[in-house]
């Protein structure tokens, strides 16, 4: 899974202060400034030059270091009281601009998610015999402040991925518990429910305010109809569970490809998913974040008073830990495997919607991209208990999000598959999962 | 083979087994185990608690307990199968608390299990050839060259064929495991541990769901171990078959060993009875009337005849 | 109208392909793992993309000679083996399966990231490491064969090479399954507490299982990337399941199973994605355009996955007592 959504960049476009010049827009104010007012370097020596500008916000930063290499030439200029820097360079060639970052003010940096190295670039002189070098300043990870507003971003992101994986994956949870399937179609329930708020949203102009509801119902109803067409008849049959699990595995694979069929490999966006302009002023959240959140919370304590409050959810958790003993007890374990099953495709619906707006975008393979972290979240928190899901997911969510603190954002989902790894080294029976009996 | 019963059908028993009043965690003459304080709990569930036990060399040893007592929780540590959260214990003088499941068979010391585990697709002999200890065969580098060990398997063979014979499994040798009766499974799983040429041998419940016809013949066989000179500690629910062939009897309840003794002393131990009949008995009854205890003991003893019959 | 001489022909060739055999020897490996000791490892494309990159990169970035890169693919999936082995093989059989699963695609990902691009290639991958190969070829310039199979001599050794390699794993497989290692292997597979129970140690069994199906994996990762690039994306977790199928299809407790369910698969898949193919374009299928037909591949794919595992869980070569499938 894991095609890497990386970050939107209308959330980049968001956290940058951007100043990032065109290079004739750059060229024309060179020209038209007064040749003393930019730092020059070396202009009268040589034919060609790099040059560029240093601003945050549109204002100015004055004193800023750059070392220009490359050609087997160097050379160090700092910005004027303008931003402005030009050198002169000997040859037609690539050179390296590197923006000394210690020459910033505090709590400046220069920065590019997609960029190990944002303050480096790379330019090349080519034929008109100059070229521009502008870099990305913003308010980087060297002030304490603004690095506080990243984490508490990235916290809430955590949170919001955290709890819309919770959903999928208290029904994978619920499933595995009841009948001992790991479900690896999982995904295409969650991509089901995307796609059928996309249908109705979007392509049959449905109003997103009922759209959703209709997707919701549609994907319990696509979750009863697994059950009934594929799974309770296997069960009747009595395939083992390494068996089942493979059939998972085929039908995962037919399902997405029958989507990919039917809407293509691209990418469309539900209504209001790309708005910006919505924002609560509060760590870069907009609306639709705090809907989610809201939204998942609520179904999740919903949840919770079904397992907990409910008798039919007590029956849920007698079948999860012994369906032989609630069986005999009287329980009818193929009401509740039922009942498990319509509830897991609606959650498993909503995670997707949620999904949707999160990455943002409807995809055939949606599903399939959080599937593992859904399994890693469940595995993390003790296969088949429906808390140990949500504590995995909150921690896969939250981890995936605030690593990319550190690392590149290509690479967020390896960290939470790494931890997966580490956790069942410790405690192999999962965060609260229990150990088996032997003999 | 059933040569081990004399003259009357009665197996012979060996006796001065312990030191001492027998009582829980006595003193044996020649312990093979010694267990200290051996606890383990799931949750808040304390499954054993086992201040003192030793299990006597060269004897048939049974392990009861109503359900849950922790029988089969009390092999799986001992034979390394689980961790206690505290406790050490010793097999043969050497002390294995920690040594992992392998380690404590290769000692010598091999167990079945309550739930059968017969190797289902593979077949009879081959479950039994499994069972042979230090195969050279078994090392990656040499099962490449069969020349290494082919000499070695037809001494395995021809070992594993008559133990089958003897276990009346000989027809069946070709047949996968899967296709045999539960009571042949039992008698598989047994004949395979003993083809490891153990020292001590732990069998969960070995008589549970065998056919009465074949119970006899599985007594019969653990009659013999003792006669090879191994030593036997089997858990079993059937009192009558405990009194017939056990030397000596350990009663667990509640996690804890509550008494000692030979067969037919345990039998008569108000202890026993409370644990069979639940652990708040005696406080509902006020001070224990002997009386009432052994009319209900003689009452156990005669149903367990009667289920003879 | 449809040139059906073409798509026989097409299809005659995955016979031989050197993709059929690196299939085969990947799903071999598996078999190793899944089918003989019960290993669920859903991470054999990592294992697959170590043997080719591990092969691409020696070549590239140390510039090792052809037995160095070899060596260095196959070290390089002993050393993955061992990562995932030490910390799951203690556990259930379901957790190896998330595990591996979550290891391959680290593998991927950290394949695909920016940041090792000078050594990685990043999504573009990595090419040109073919050179020491073809210095070994023994084969004179020119055109060989006869029917469909006229390819010329690098193509050949390619495929001598490829088809070498699976002969030489099936043997040593076929051995050690006779062997009582393998013995104590699939005792593991019905039950290993017993096995531990009659003193072998399981764990030590289960590693070096892992080591040798993932070996495997490696080689055939880089016998599949003779005749292409290598390119992360080909490393997915859907590499690992039509190796599954493959495996499924042949039968997964066997020797040759894997690599006559390879055969088969590509042949089929040819010839149907072919016939699929050129019925679009012929315009026998009006409601499907050529990028839908190209997916239908998939589709049937799963579902051939689902349909064996029901109805012939055994697979083609397997025998209906002896089927893998235990618990
Ligand atoms: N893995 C486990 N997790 C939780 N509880 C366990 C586990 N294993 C055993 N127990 C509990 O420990 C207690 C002792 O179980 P054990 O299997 O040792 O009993 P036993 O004496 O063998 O009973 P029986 O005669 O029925 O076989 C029981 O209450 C059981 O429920
Ligand atoms: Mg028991």
């Amino acid at each position: 899974m894991a095609h890497a959504a990386s970050s939107p960049p209308a959330r980049k476009a968001r956290r940058l202060v951007v100043s990032l010049f065109a290079t004739v827009f750059a060229a024309l104010s060179l020209s038209l400034a007064s040749p003393a007012a930019a730092d020059e370097v070396g202009l009268d020596e040589y034919d060609f030059r790099i040059f560029g500008i240093v601003e945050l916000d549109d204002a100015p930063l004055e004193d800023v270091r750059l070392v220009i290499t490359g050609s087997g030439f160097e050379v160090e200029v700092e910005t004027d009281a303008e931003g402005r820097w030009a050198v002169g360079v000997p040859d037609k060639a690539d050179y390296n601009v590197t923006l000394d970052e210690e020459s910033l003010p505090e709590g400046i940096a220069v920065i590019d998610e997609e960029d190990e190295t944002p303050n480096v670039r790379e330019v090349t002189v080519g034929q008109s015999g100059s070229t521009v070098a502008n870099f990305f300043i913003g308010e980087g990870e060297r002030n304490t402040v603004s690095y506080v507003d990243q984490v508490l971003d990235r916290v809430f992101n955590g949170l919001n991925f955290g709890l819309l994986l919770a959903l999928a994956a208290i029904g994978l949870s619920l499933i595995f518990g009841t009948t001992g399937l790991s479900n690896f179609a999982h995904a295409e329930m969650i991509t089901f429910g995307g796609l059928m708020t996309l249908l109705f949203g979007v392509f049959l102009d449905v109003p997103i305010w009922l759209a959703i509801p209709i997707a919701l119902v549609l994907s319990g109803l696509f979750g009863w109809a697994n059950d009934a067409a594929i799974w309770k008849p296997l069960r009747r049959r009595g395939v083992g569970l390494i068996p089942l699990m493979i059939v998972s595995i085929g039908l995962s694979l037919a399902v997405r490809y029958v989507y990919q069929y039917f809407i293509g490999g691209g990418t469309s966006q539900l209504p209001g998913a790309t708005d910006t302009t919505n924002s609560v002023g509060l760590f870069g959240l907009t609306w639709v974040d705090v809907a989610s959140m809201a939204v998942s919370v609520v179904v999740l304590l919903g949840v919770a008073y079904f397992l907990l409050g409910t008798r039919i959810g007590k029956a849920t958790r007698a079948v999860s830990d012994n369906p032989a003993l609630a069986a005999a007890s009287g329980i009818d374990v193929d009401r509740v495997i039922r009942i498990v099953w319509i509830m897991s495709g609606a959650l498993a619906g909503l995670s997707g919607i949620l999904w949707a707006y999160f990455r943002p975008g409807v995809s055939w393979d949606m599903g399939f991209q959080i599937l593992l972290l859904t399994f890693a979240a469940v595995t993390l928190g003790g296969l088949g208990t429906a808390f140990g899901a949500l504590v995995g997911s909150l921690v896969v969510g939250m981890f995936v999000e605030i690593s990319t603190l550190w690392i590149p954002s290509d690479m967020k989902y390896v960290g939470a598959l790494v931890i997966l790894i580490i956790v069942l080294l410790i405690r192999p029976q999962g965060i609260l999962g229990r150990r088996e009996r032997i003999g | 083979m059933s040569s081990s019963a004399g003259a009357n059908g009665a197996p012979v028993k060996s006796t001065g087994l312990h030191v001492g009043e027998p009582a829980p965690g006595v003193k044996k003459v020649d312990p093979i185990i010694v267990a200290d304080g051996i606890k383990r709990q799931f949750g808040g569930l304390t499954a054993v608690d086992v201040e003192h036990l030793e299990i006597p060399r060269g004897a048939i040893t049974a392990l009861i307990g109503p359900n849950g007592a922790g029988k089969t929780t009390l092999f799986n540590l001992l034979t390394g199968f689980d961790k206690p959260n505290e406790g050490t214990w010793t097999f043969d003088g050497q002390s294995i608390s920690g040594v992992p499941a392998f380690r404590v068979a290769r000692k010598g010391q091999v167990r079945t299990f309550q739930l059968t585990k017969a190797l289902g697709l593979l077949t009879v002999l081959d479950n039994m050839k499994l069972g042979a200890k230090g195969q050279s065969g078994e090392s990656l580098a040499r099962a490449l060259f069969p020349w290494f060990w082919r000499k070695e398997e037809q001494e395995i063979e021809a070992r594993a064929i008559d133990l089958l014979t003897r276990f009346k499994l000989d027809a069946k040798k070709d047949d996968y495991a899967a296709s045999l009766s539960g009571g042949q499974r039992k008698l598989l799983e047994m004949a395979r541990a003993l083809m490891s040429q153990p020292t001590l041998v732990m069998l969960d419940e070995p008589m549970a769901g065998v056919n009465p016809a074949l119970t006899q013949s599985l007594l019969d066989h653990i009659l013999d171990l003792k006669k090879e000179g191994m030593t036997v500690l089997f858990v079993e629910h059937d009192m009558h078959m405990v009194r017939h062939i056990a030397d000596w009897v350990v009663v667990m309840a509640e996690g804890r060993v509550v008494a000692e003794g030979d067969p037919h002393e345990v039998m008569a131990n108000p202890a026993v009875i409370d644990a069979y009949l639940g652990s708040h008995h005696d406080q509902d009854l006020g001070d224990p009337d002997t009386g009432v205890v052994t009319a209900i003991k003689e009452l156990a003893d005669d149903d367990a005849d009667e289920s003879k019959h | 109208m449809i040139d059906w001489l073409l798509l026989f022909s097409n299809a005659a060739q995955e016979i031989i392909s050197p993709t059929t055999a690196a299939y085969a020897l990947a799903a071999l490996g598996l078999a190793v793992h899944f089918g003989f000791t019960g290993l669920l490892n859903f991470g054999q494309a990592g294992f697959m993309a170590l043997g080719a990159y591990g092969y691409a990169i020696a070549t590239l970035t140390f510039g090792w000679p052809v037995w160095g890169a070899v060596l260095f693919g196959i070290v390089a999936s002993i050393v993955f083996a061992l990562i995932l082995g030490v910390p799951t093989l203690r556990l259930r059989a379901d957790y190896l399966a998330i595990v591996t699963i979550a290891a391959a695609e680290i593998l991927r990902l950290l394949f695909t990231t920016n940041t090792f691009e000078p050594v990685t290639g990043s999504a573009n991958g990595l090419q040109g490491y073919k050179g020491g190969f073809e210095d070994l070829n023994p084969i004179p310039a020119g055109t060989y064969g006869f029917g469909p199979w006229v390819y010329n001599e690098y193509d050949w050794w390619v495929r001598i090479f490829g088809w070498g390699l699976v002969a030489l794993a099936a043997l040593i497989t076929w051995r050690l399954m006779k062997s009582p290692w393998g013995r104590v292997i699939k005792g593991i597979r019905e039950d290993e507490d017993a096995v531990r129970a009659l003193g072998k140690n399981v764990y030590f069994y289960k590693m070096q299982s892992l080591i040798i199906g993932g070996v495997f994996g490696s080689l055939a990762g880089m016998i599949f990337i003779l005749p292409r690039a290598v390119v992360p994306s080909n490393y997915q977790t859907s590499l690992t399941f039509f190796i599954y199928a493959i495996l499924l299809l042949g039968g997964a407790a066997t020797v040759l199973g894997p690599i006559l369910g390879s055969v088969v698969f590509w042949v089929l898949l040819s010839f149907f994605s072919g016939f699929v193919a050129r019925a679009v374009e012929a315009g026998w299928l009006p409601f499907m355009s050529s990028v839908q037909a190209g997916q239908l591949r998939f589709i049937l794919v799963g579902v051939a996955i689902m349909l064996i595992v029901i109805y012939r869980p055994q697979g083609i070569l397997g025998n209906k007592k002896e089927l893998a499938f235990v618990k």
